[in-house]
């Protein structure tokens, strides 16, 4: 099983949709809300549809309109990864 | 507003250039006064399998230094040139925008090829790879509105907003557009426009229209009102033009490069119809928005097609206008290919320099004037005279036409020119100042 990590996830944020200037990605963002980093909800469908290629999970968007922070996003990628070995 | 002065014309105040003249309203008009071309193999993708290789691309655009780092993944090159242009016209308005009440402020753009770049990425994922793979910003990036709305967006611009899809034509339409909306409150607008023809997806659909050359040396493919014309060559950019309200501007103490004083647009009638283009028409119901009569144009910027046929219909059309040869007549696309959305915001640009600097910029000539073309074309070199007012026309494919009247502010009614006009308009305007 591969652990999906915040720098995992902050690397896509990076590729995929960007940085806000002003925003420090590499400080403590796990519980940052996402719109206070400048990211709408088509920056994070467009995260989310990119961490479902890349890692090959299924996250659904009942399961995708719950996650606000980047914390909330990790463990739930986890979770699914964990279940999908299991 | 309040103001009871509705009947002057607005100025244009900023100006912002990425063209493959250069970036930067300075570096494009020097690289016209000198006749430095951009036009050359098509380096943005390999063109030698089709027909038309040659094109007007922006040299050196660097992404990072002329678009937020959020804004890069969302958006088509064509929206990209135009944030770069827009930061630029603002900055030389000396506007900012967030000063102003946000609801007078509004965003007005041409668009043409729109997002094509990004859109034959996107779909090419998809038929490779399957819908999965299709990027959420597909969803904003392709259409004919994104650019007027990043760019209402990112300056917080909440005023009138639109998208003018015209072809070459609509960087006019854009300017005739914002004249009223300012004539009826809005105070400032951002207008113009820039395109992005250049990738595959783009390119194929321009050579349907049969009127592009195919010739692949760029100093002799694209010349207009010459007896080897061969059609046109496309190009990529265009302009952004801020357009203020007169009293904004003198509020503010900006003086401006020129005010729109007159426009009009039409339509061609359908091919096969025995009425004539509608071009010769749409100059004089122009010459009449401005309250001119036609001895008053000191320059006229032409549409050039490049296309035999074409170039003798608006040859025919300025001669019934002005009479044989009495009008200096310009084309100093023929330095970047014709840009479509940007390509009559670019000639606007130049005009505006022309009118500030007292100098008529030159275009190409190859051979001589084709036969049917009775114009005194300025060729070879800049021409030093008065540049008061200036006639920038345009058409797109399928019969869209457009022509726009510029003059120096105070026109005819400053020191050195005796006011001999009579208008409405001019009195407006000199009761104002």
């Amino acid at each position: 099983m591969s652990e999906f990590t915040m720098d995992n996830l902050r690397d896509i944020m990076r590729t995929s949709v960007g940085v806000e200037e002003g925003v420090d990605l590499d400080g403590p963002i796990d519980e940052v809300e996402f719109p206070e980093m400048g990211y709408d909800s088509l920056a994070l469908a467009e995260v989310i549809s990119q961490i479902s290629r890349r890692y090959k999970v299924s996250i659904s968007e009942d399961a995708a309109v719950e996650l606000i922070t980047p914390g909330a996003v990790v463990r739930l990628v986890n979770q699914t990864l964990a279940q999908a070995v299991g | 507003m309040g103001s009871p002065n509705t009947y002057a014309n607005p100025v244009v105040t900023g100006i912002g250039v990425v063209a493959p003249t250069g970036i930067g309203a300075e570096a494009h008009w020097q690289a016209v006064l000198s006749g430095k071309s951009g036009i050359s193999r098509i380096n943005r993708f390999d063109p030698s399998p089709y027909p038309v290789r040659l094109a007007g691309e922006v040299p050196g655009f660097d992404v990072a230094e002329h678009v937020p780092g959020r804004l890069v993944p969302q958006t088509d090159f064509w929206t990209q040139t135009s944030l770069a242009a827009t930061t630029e016209a603002l900055a030389d308005a000396k506007v900012s925008v967030a000063e102003m009440p946000e609801y007078e402020v509004g965003v007005l753009t041409a668009a043409s090829s729109s997002g094509a770049e990004f859109g034959q990425h996107e779909m090419g994922r998809l038929f490779t790879q399957g819908p999965e793979w299709v990027g959420t910003y597909q969803a904003i990036a392709w259409f004919f509105a994104a650019t007027t709305g990043q760019l209402a967006i990112r300056h917080g611009m909440r005023g009138p907003a639109g998208v003018i899809c015209c072809e070459q034509a609509g960087g006019l339409d854009t300017l005739g557009h914002a004249k009223r909306l300012i004539g009826t409150g809005t105070r400032l607008m951002v207008t113009g426009g820039t395109d992005a023809p250049l990738c595959p997806y783009a390119l194929v659909a321009q050579i349907t229209n049969g009127k592009m050359s195919t010739q692949e040396d760029p100093t002799t493919a694209y010349s207009p009102f010459s007896a080897e014309a061969s059609g046109y060559v496309a190009g990529e950019g265009g302009a952004i033009l801020i357009l203020e309200g007169p009293e904004s501007a003198e509020e503010r103490g900006v003086t401006g490069y020129g005010e729109v004083s007159g426009y009009a647009a039409g339509m061609d009638p359908p091919p096969g119809s025995e009425r004539p283009p509608v071009l010769r028409r749409t100059i004089e119901r122009a010459l009449a928005d401005a309250g001119m009569r036609p001895s008053e144009v000191d320059v006229v910027f032409a549409d050039g097609a490049g296309v035999p046929a074409l170039d003798r219909a608006e040859a025919a059309a300025i001669t019934a206008v002005f009479g044989p040869g009495r009008v200096p007549v310009t084309v100093p696309k023929t330095l970047t290919g014709r840009l479509y959305a940007g390509g009559a915001s670019l000639d606007v640009a130049t005009a505006l320099l022309a009118l500030r600097d007292g100098v008529i910029p030159h275009g190409g000539l190859v051979g001589r004037l084709a036969p049917g073309c009775d114009l005194d074309l300025v060729t070879g070199e800049p021409r030093r005279a008065p540049v008061r007012t200036a006639l920038v026309l345009a058409r797109g494919h399928g019969g869209f036409t457009a022509a726009l009247v510029l003059s120096r502010r105070g026109n005819g009614r400053s020191r050195d020119v005796p006011d001999i006009r009579k208008s409405t308009v001019k009195t407006t305007m000199g009761a104002a100042r």
